[in-house]
């Protein structure tokens, strides 16, 4: 088991490494040159020189990257071009919104995709069938159009909600933290709390429709599998109802190769806050990159991949020891 | 001699018709692959379809709500965008550059990922470590970080926007395509075809790859709904094709800024997309039940 662990660590190191080699080739052969984005007309060459190097534009490519490499161990991820900060307190700044938004959205995926399971298996096979279409159209229907629809019909048909923002300026700003809505609720500040969930309603229903989609149809799959156990059928010949059969004996077993899904699910709805955060305005990490890229903000950019890759593989590292810690014939293997 | 040939020859028109006689039993494939054609159709005919230049501006009849609402202008079925430009007519465009992205990106990313997914399941050993560690990073990326990041490099365009597609997507066809080889190169029949003494090319090429196919084939047309969802993505962010062609996302964009007093600007696209990306969902699903033997059995 500790092998396995050590083996998966060292390959997720070299992944992650790897990312950063592509990302930094890929930035480095842009036509755009981000110096000449930022400076004053009429700057004197030597300006321009000294900007360069400043930067550390101004040495070969494999000498940036071992530069930048080793910045990145000692936590010196540059400093941002297009906004003269440093990046990884730019990161840290942006992050917790991104994470309140997805650890959001997955709990809602997670109920509601578990609830149209169980509910679908419990209903049987006629009124059953509807559900799995519905369901079906649910899965078809990316977070982008999701997101649209939602600014259309909770956000001008029905004005509901907010549309952009995390929070109503006017309603608070002395925050000690950067994650908004727990601390707000930590404090028992609840209409702030209120505030900030009324400005994530739309984003996190537009990412966690397609992953509770996935989750339903997987999970009632392996419900369906379950209830024709022979400890089903004795649970049944014992007189136990339908519901506490499912909700007992049936989902205790079919939990592991859900979870195993919805941990690959999940890095792809953290790669979805990208384009569903431009799209309220939320001011989070995914909503930044775009902006990083436009700009042409190169330690920016590299921060950010390599921030969206270092927690990719530490969400499939999670499950892979959440799904052995869970199922004994795998602990052992 | 002649007659095995005429046998031969009716055998096979005989597979081709119980092919289309599969395909065309399956709901999903006739609802599905009914709304592709349409599409295809409008892109084709979209100069006669339009009732108007999609880029004729006219100021004095911008946001002009759709047919059926107050302040409607005859003529405009879906109304007006902020330019006063007509949204049917720049919806119908669009399609041709959806339908284009969605086929060119959708072979190319088929193409790399099958050719690399069959030389890693079939070859094994240092050639799969390789390929499987590449695709290991390549999932390591946010896929519209990635993209957006690879047109910004490309430079905008319609070419930027497919090579994008096609080099973020490959994995898809990649893993798909590896994790089936490997199921069939340990078939009997290749097992057969090694102890003949076929060369290995061959094999893969001839032997393995059609019984590969179908599962291609059903990846393609879903492949071809998510790269027009990217290419509306794109076009969104402000990456794709110049502002003066009328693309799906690019409308979507403009509607966006302007929700609150042109709704429909927005709601016309969306649904434009919504129903495109269902009916290539429709039709990769109904492909893999009809084209795949075991199911269809």
């Amino acid at each position: 088991m500790i092998t396995a662990v050590l083996n998966r660590l060292v390959a997720s190191a070299a992944t992650l490494l790897g990312v950063a080699v592509v990302v930094f080739v890929l930035l480095r052969i842009v036509p755009g040159d981000p110096i000449a984005m930022m400076i004053a007309p009429g700057a004197s060459p030597e300006d321009v020189a000294a900007l360069r190097a400043r930067y550390g534009l101004d040495t070969s490519i494999p000498e940036q990257f071992w530069i930048w490499l080793q910045g990145v161990l000692s936590g010196d991820f540059g400093t941002s071009i297009s906004l003269r900060l440093d990046v990884l307190g730019l990161l840290a700044s942006r992050l917790p919104a991104t994470l309140e938004l997805a650890i959001a959205a997955l709990v809602v995926a997670v109920v509601l995709g578990g609830a149209i399971a169980v509910v679908g298996t419990l209903m049987g096979r006629r009124t059953g069938g509807a559900l799995d279409a519905a369901n079906g159209l649910l899965l078809a229907v990316p977070d982008f159009v999701w997101a649209l629809a939602l600014v259309l019909l909770l956000g001008v048909a029905w004005p509901l909600f907010p549309l952009t923002g995390r929070i109503d300026p006017s309603v608070a700003t002395d925050f000690h933290t950067r994650f908004y809505l727990l601390e707000s609720l930590a404090t028992g500040r609840l209409a702030v709390a209120r505030d900030v969930a009324a400005h994530m309603v739309m984003p996190t229903l537009a990412l966690a429709l397609p992953l509770a989609a996935v989750i339903a149809r997987v999970l009632k799959e392996a419900l369906g599998e379950a209830m024709l156990q022979d400890y089903v059928l004795l649970a049944r010949i014992k007189g136990m109802s339908e519901t506490r059969l499912v909700m007992q004996e049936a989902l205790r077993n079919a939990v592991g190769p859900t979870l195993a899904l919805t941990g690959v699910q999940f890095t792809f709805l953290l790669g979805g806050t990208v384009i569903v955060e431009r799209i309220f305005a939320y001011p989070g990490i995914g909503n930044m990159a775009i902006d990083a890229v436009i700009n042409r903000d190169l330690p920016l950019i590299q921060g950010l991949v390599l921030l969206f890759g270092l927690m990719f593989i530490l969400i499939n590292l999670a499950v892979d020891l959440a799904v052995a810690a869970l199922n004994p014939r795998l602990r052992h293997g | 001699m002649a007659e095995t040939f005429v046998d031969e020859d009716g055998g096979a028109a005989g597979r081709r018709r119980a092919l289309a006689r599969a395909l065309l039993a399956e709901p999903k494939v006739v609802v599905g692959g009914g709304f592709v054609l349409f599409l295809v159709a409008v892109a084709l005919f979209a100069p006669w379809i339009a009732p108007h230049d999609p880029l004729e501006q006219d100021l004095m009849l911008a946001t002009l709500p759709p047919a059926g609402f107050a302040g409607a202008e005859p003529g405009y079925p879906l109304g007006t965008d902020g330019l006063g430009r007509d949204v049917l007519s720049r919806l119908v465009y669009g399609t041709r550059i959806a339908l284009t992205v969605a086929f060119v990106a959708a072979t190319l990313a088929a193409l790399f990922g099958t050719v690399l997914g069959l030389l890693a399941g079939y070859l094994g050993g240092k050639v799969d470590t390789v390929i499987g560690r590449l695709v290991d990073i390549w999932m390591a990326f946010p896929p519209v970080l990635l993209s957006i990041l690879l047109v910004a490099i490309l430079g905008s365009g319609l070419h930027s926007v497919i090579i994008a597609i096609a080099v973020i997507d490959w994995t898809r066809f990649c893993r798909v395509v590896r994790a089936e080889t490997m199921a069939q190169a340990r078939m009997d029949y290749v097992t057969a075809a090694v102890t003949i003494g076929f060369p290995r090319p061959a094999i893969l090429v001839r032997e393995i790859l059609p019984n590969v196919a179908p599962v291609i084939i059903a990846l393609v047309s879903l492949e071809m709904g998510i790269a027009i969802i990217v290419e509306a993505i794109l076009s969104f962010v402000g990456l794709s094709v110049s502002s003066d062609t009328p693309t799906w996302g690019g409308m979507i964009a403009e509607g966006r800024q302007i929700v609150h007093h042109g709704w429909w600007v927005l709601a016309a696209p969306l649904a434009a997309l919504f129903a495109a990306v269902l009916a290539f969902n429709q039709l990769g699903g109904g492909l893999r039940r009809a084209l795949d033997p075991v199911m269809r059995r």
